[in-house]
C-alpha cells in the first residue's frame, strides 16, 4: 500500500495538490472549483440547530480523516468489472473505479449517429465543454447540504454525461457503476442526464464498495433535465459499505408534459444523507418520485425531498418505504411547495417507515407550503410494525414465524418494486433489498 | 342575540377601550427595575422575585427562534411596552365594586350575563390584573380554589408552588422565560381529589390600553380523579400599534384526573400572540385542548401534553381562522413518556385573503415504550388564489411496539359544491360559508353550545366579503 503524503487529506492544503494532480482538467472548471473550495471552506458545518438538519447525527459528518482517493489496482479493476454483469440487457456501461473510469461498453453506433452522447466527464469536459460548461453543476442546493456540495465541485473529476436529442428513445436501461476502494477513501461520483424534447431513457447509477469494512467517503451529485414531453427514469442504488459516510443529491428537472420516475434504494452507509429535489417546472410535467431504504445494525438513513411546483396542472407523487432494523435510524423530511402560480397542481406525499426492532427510531417531518388555492395537496406518514393479523394468517396456514414475518417485510417493499417497468432492474433492487436480510 | 350569548366573538364587539387612570405603572421598557417594581407591588416573597429576575436573564440571553418561525416575530419591539399596568391588587367578588370603566368594558363584552347563566366561576382580567373574581359558593365549601396567580402564590404556596413552572421551565423558550420575569394575572386553580366540578370555570382576558404586554399565568391542578374544564376569551381594542400578549399555561392532571382547556382567541389583529401551553398527564389520567384562534396579527401557540403516567391520553383539537394580514401559526405537541399512552391530534385551518396559517406538530416517542399510539389529522381549506397554508409536522418514533398515523390535507370549496347550492337559491357568500362550516362542523360542535354558534356566525361574516 502506498504511504499518502498529509497533503492529500481533505485539508486547507489539499486542494493545491489536487490541481498538480490533475492537469487535464480544462481552464473553465478550475475556475469553478477554486470558486468551490472556497465556498466549502467558508461554509459552516451543519448543527442540529439547522432545521435541514433536524434529527440528523451531526458529529458523524467530519470529513478532514478522508483523502484523495489512489488508481484501483489492475487486478482489483477486474474483479469489480466482473461484478457489475448482473444487469445484462443494458443499452450501455460504465464502470468507474475511485473516480477513474475502469470499463466502458459504449452505446450503440446507430445512438450515436443520432447524437447520443453517453461518455465519461473527464473525457467530456473538454470534448463537450459547450453543454457542460452550462449544465455541469448548474443547479442549487435546496436542502441543506451546501457544505458537501461545494467540496464535490471543487473534488470532483469524473463521472457520467447521458445526451439524448430530441425525439430519440432507448428502450434498454443504460448503466454507472461508481466503486469505491481503500480505507478512507474519498471518492465524487457526478451523472448528468440530459433528455432533450420527447426522448426517452432509463438510467441507472449504482454505488457500491470494494471492501465491506474501509470507511469511505462518497459525495456525489446527480442532476437530470427532462425537457418538454421528454420521459426518464432514473434509478440510483446506494449500496456503500456500512462503514462509510455518503452524501447524494439529487435534482430533477422536468419542462412541459415531462416525465420523470425516479426509483431510490438505499442499503449502505453507516450515515447516508440523500437530497432529492424534484422541479415540476412546466405545465403539465410529472414526477413519480420512490425510495427504499432498509437500516439496520446503528445505520443512520437520512432522506431530504423537496417538491417544488413551479407550474400549473402538473403533479407529482411521492412514496418513500423505510424499515428498520436493530439501533438504526432513519430521517425523512419531505416538503411540498406549491408557489402562487402552481393552480391546479396534484401534489402527493406518503411516508411509511416499519419498525421492526424495539430500538430502532424513525423519525418524519412531512411538510407542506402552499401559496395557491386550487390545488389537491396531501401528505401521510405512518410509523409501525408488521400488522399482527396478517401475521396471524400466514402463522395458521401453517408458515413459520421468522418466514412469515420475513414474507410480510418483502411485501412491503413490493408495492415499490412492482412499480418498476424494467423485470431485470426491479429483480436487480429486489434481490439487494433481501440479500440484506439475510444472516451475516 | 339572547341573554344567553356567550362571550362574544364579533370583531367588532371588542374593538373599543376607555381612557383610564392607572394606580400602578411600571413605566416603559424592560429591565431589572421593572421587574422589581411588579415584585414590589404585588408584594411577593423572596423566591417568587428570584425567580422573576432569573428568568429577565434567560430571556436576556436566549436569541428569537427566528431560524424556524415567521421573520415578523422581529417587529417586536420589547423596549416600546407597557409591561405591568392595573388599578389595584385586591380582584372585586361583586360587580358593583368594580371600577366604571372596567365594569362597563366586561358588560359590553357580555361577561355578568354569562356568569348567571352557565358558569361556576368567573375571572375577568383587566390590563395587568384581575379586576373581579368570583365562584359559586358550594365549589369553595368543597376545597376548590379559584384566585387569581398573585394570590394564588401568596396564599396557597403549599398547593401551587410544588408544580409552578414544572411543566414549562423558564428557559423553555424566549417567549416563556418573558412571562416568568413579568407575569401577572391568570388564574390558579386546584381541584381536590374526586371533586367533579360540573360547569366551566370561566376567564376573560382584556387589554384595554396601548402598547401593553400581558402576561397571565395559569396553573391548574385536577387532584386524583378530579375533573374541570377551563375556558378562557381574550379581546383587545384595535390599536394602530402593536400589543403583546404571552402567557404560559401550565396544567396537571394527577393520577385519574380530567382537564379540558378551551379557549378562543378573539385578540385583535394588533396583537402578537405568543403562548406557551402545556399540561402533564399522570397514570390514566386526561388533558384536552380545545383552542381556537381567530384574531391576532400572529399568533404561535403549539398546546401540549406530556403523557408521564401509563395510560394517559392527550388530545388537541384545534381550529384556525387566518383572514387578511393575520397569521395563525399553531400545531400541538405529544411527548409520550410511559408505556400504552394515547394521544390525538385535529387540526383545521381556514386562510382567507393572503392570511396564513400554519401547523407545526411534534410527536415523539422515545425507546422502551410499548403500546403507545398517535394520531394526527390535519386539514387545510385555502378559500382565495394567494391564501397560504404550511404543515411542518415532527414525528419520531423508536420502538416496534408503537405506531403513529398523521394525516394532512389542503384543498378549497370545490366549484362544484358552490354551483350545486347556488342553484339551489343561495348567494355565492352564503354558499361559501356553508361549505366552510360543515369543513369545521365536527370540530366546532367540541365546543360549548354558545361559542359554536358564535363561530358559526363569524365564518359567515368573513365570507360574505371573501367571494366575487
Amino acid at each position: 500500500m502506498t504511504v499518502n503524503k498529509k497533503s492529500e487529506f481533505l485539508s486547507e492544503a489539499m486542494f493545491d495538490h489536487f490541481l498538480e494532480r490533475h492537469t487535464e482538467l480544462p481552464k473553465w472548471l478550475v475556475r469553478q472549483k477554486k470558486k468551490s473550495w472556497a465556498e466549502y471552506l467558508d461554509l459552516p458545518a451543519p448543527t442540529r440547530k439547522m432545521e435541514s438538519w433536524r434529527f440528523a447525527n451531526v458529529r458523524d459528518l467530519g470529513v478532514d480523516g478522508f483523502r484523495l482517493a489512489d488508481p484501483v489496482r489492475e487486478l482489483d479493476a477486474n474483479s469489480l468489472i466482473e461484478q457489475t454483469k448482473s444487469i445484462q440487457q443494458t443499452a450501455g456501461k460504465l464502470v468507474f473505479g475511485n473516480d477513474d473510469i475502469l470499463a466502458e461498453e459504449p452505446i450503440s453506433a446507430e445512438l450515436r449517429s443520432k447524437g447520443v452522447l453517453f461518455e465519461p466527464l473527464q473525457r467530456a469536459f473538454t470534448d463537450h465543454s459547450e453543454i457542460l460548461e452550462e449544465f455541469f453543476m448548474a443547479q442549487e442546493s435546496a436542502l441543506g447540504s451546501e457544505k458537501f456540495t461545494a467540496l464535490h465541485t471543487a473534488l470532483n473529476r469524473n463521472g457520467t454525461l447521458l445526451f439524448i436529442p430530441k425525439n430519440v428513445e432507448i428502450e434498454l436501461p443504460i448503466i454507472s457503476h461508481y466503486w469505491a476502494q481503500g480505507q478512507q477513501t474519498a471518492v465524487f461520483p457526478h451523472t448528468l442526464v440530459i433528455a432533450r424534447d420527447n426522448s426517452k431513457v432509463t438510467f441507472v447509477d449504482v454505488y457500491r464498495s470494494a471492501e465491506v469494512d474501509a470507511a469511505q467517503l462518497a459525495c456525489g451529485v446527480s442532476t437530470v433535465y427532462a425537457d418538454p414531453g421528454a420521459k426518464v427514469e432514473y434509478h440510483y442504488i446506494q449500496n456503500w459499505n456500512e462503514d462509510s459516510l455518503s452524501f447524494n443529491r439529487l435534482t430533477t428537472i422536468a419542462q412541459r408534459d415531462a416525465n420523470i420516475r425516479a426509483y431510490g434504494l438505499n442499503l449502505g452507509s453507516k450515515h447516508a444523507r440523500s437530497e432529492g429535489h424534484t422541479v415540476l417546472d412546466g405545465p403539465g410535467s410529472k414526477a413519480e418520485l420512490y425510495s427504499l431504504a432498509v437500516a439496520h445494525a446503528n445505520q443512520e438513513i437520512d432522506q431530504r425531498t423537496l417538491q417544488s411546483h413551479n407550474a400549473p396542472n402538473a403533479r407529482s407523487d411521492l412514496l418513500f418505504k423505510n424499515a428498520l432494523q436493530n439501533e438504526s435510524k432513519t430521517i425523512f423530511s419531505g416538503l411540498i411547495k406549491v408557489a402562487e402560480e402552481a393552480q391546479l397542481t396534484d401534489a402527493y406525499q406518503t411516508n411509511r417507515n416499519l419498525l421492526l426492532s424495539p430500538t430502532a427510531e424513525a423519525n418524519s417531518l412531512p411538510g407542506l407550503e402552499i401559496l395557491a388555492n386550487d390545488v389537491r395537496c396531501s401528505h401521510g406518514a405512518t410509523t409501525g410494525q408488521i400488522d399482527e393479523n396478517e401475521l396471524f394468517y400466514l402463522l395458521s396456514r401453517g408458515i413459520s414465524k421468522p418466514t412469515a414475518e420475513t414474507l410480510l417485510v418483502f411485501g412491503f417493499f413490493e408495492e415499490v418494486l412492482g412499480k418498476m417497468s424494467n423485470d431485470e432492474l426491479a429483480e436487480f433492487h429486489r434481490e439487494r433489498v433481501h440479500r440484506k436480510f439475510e444472516p451475516a | 342575540m339572547s341573554t344567553q350569548a356567550a362571550i362574544d366573538i364579533d370583531r367588532e364587539k371588542g374593538n373599543f377601550s376607555y381612557d383610564t387612570t392607572y394606580d400602578y405603572d411600571a413605566g416603559i421598557g424592560l429591565n431589572e427595575g421593572v421587574v422589581n417594581y411588579i415584585a414590589d407591588v404585588k408584594g411577593e416573597d423572596d423566591w417568587v422575585r428570584d425567580f422573576r429576575l432569573k428568568a429577565l436573564e434567560v430571556f436576556n440571553s436566549k436569541p428569537l427562534p427566528t431560524n424556524w418561525a415567521t421573520k415578523d416575530l422581529e417587529n417586536i419591539d420589547f423596549d416600546k411596552f407597557r409591561y405591568y399596568l392595573s388599578k389595584g391588587q385586591e380582584p372585586s367578588r361583586t360587580w358593583e365594586d368594580v371600577p366604571d370603566d372596567v365594569k362597563e368594558t366586561f358588560e359590553r363584552l357580555g361577561i355578568p350575563e354569562q356568569e348567571r347563566a352557565f358558569l361556576a366561576g368567573v375571572e375577568a382580567q383587566f390590563d395587568s390584573e384581575a379586576a373581579y373574581s368570583r365562584m359559586k359558593d358550594e365549589l369553595a365549601k368543597e376545597g376548590v380554589i379559584f384566585v387569581g396567580s398573585t394570590e394564588g402564590l401568596k396564599e396557597h404556596p403549599e398547593i401551587f408552588k410544588k408544580f409552578f413552572g414544572k411543566v414549562i421551565p423558564t428557559g423553555d423558550n424566549k417567549f416563556s422565560a418573558l412571562n416568568s420575569c413579568v407575569f401577572s394575572g391568570g388564574s390558579f386553580i386546584y381541584v381536590p381529589p374526586g371533586v367533579k366540578v360540573q360547569q366551566p370555570l370561566q376567564a376573560y382576558f382584556r387589554i384595554n390600553a396601548e402598547n401593553f404586554g400581558q402576561f397571565e399565568r395559569t396553573l391548574i391542578i385536577a387532584d386524583e380523579g378530579a375533573e374541570v374544564t377551563y375556558m378562557e376569551g381574550c379581546t383587545a381594542p384595535k390599536f394602530e400599534t402593536t400589543t403583546l400578549h404571552s402567557a404560559v399555561v401550565e396544567l396537571v392532571a394527577l393520577k385519574g384526573a380530567k382537564i379540558q382547556y378551551i379557549t378562543v382567541q378573539n385578540w385583535s389583529a394588533n396583537v402578537f400572540n405568543l403562548v406557551t401551553k402545556r399540561g402533564l398527564a399522570e397514570e390514566d389520567a386526561e388533558i384536552k385542548w380545545i383552542d381556537c384562534n381567530i384574531g391576532s396579527r400572529l399568533t404561535m401557540k403549539y398546546p401540549g401534553v406530556i403523557l408521564k403516567g401509563r395510560k394517559a391520553r392527550g388530545e388537541v383539537v384545534s381550529i384556525a381562522l387566518a383572514g387578511e394580514g393575520q397569521h395563525q401559526d399553531t400545531g400541538a405537541k405529544m411527548i409520550h413518556a410511559a408505556d400504552e399512552t394515547t394521544s390525538n391530534i385535529i387540526s383545521k385551518s381556514i386562510s382567507v385573503g393572503e392570511g396564513r396559517s400554519t401547523y407545526r406538530g411534534q410527536v415523539h416517542i422515545p425507546k422502551h415504550l410499548q403500546g403507545c399510539r398517535n394520531n394526527t389529522e390535519c386539514d387545510a381549506l385555502l378559500i382565495n388564489a394567494n391564501s397560504r397554508t404550511d404543515t411542518y409536522p415532527a414525528i419520531t418514533v423508536r420502538g416496534d411496539d408503537n405506531s403513529v398515523q398523521h394525516e394532512a390535507s389542503v384543498s378549497k370549496v370545490s366549484a362544484e359544491q358552490i354551483f350545486y347550492l347556488m342553484q339551489r337559491g343561495l348567494n355565492e357568500g352564503e354558499a361559501m360559508s356553508l361549505a366552510v362550516n360543515g369543513f369545521v362542523n365536527d370540530l366546532v360542535k367540541q365546543f360549548p353550545m354558545e361559542y359554536s354558534v358564535e363561530l358559526k356566525r363569524l365564518i359567515d361574516l368573513e365570507m360574505e366579503g371573501s367571494v366575487g
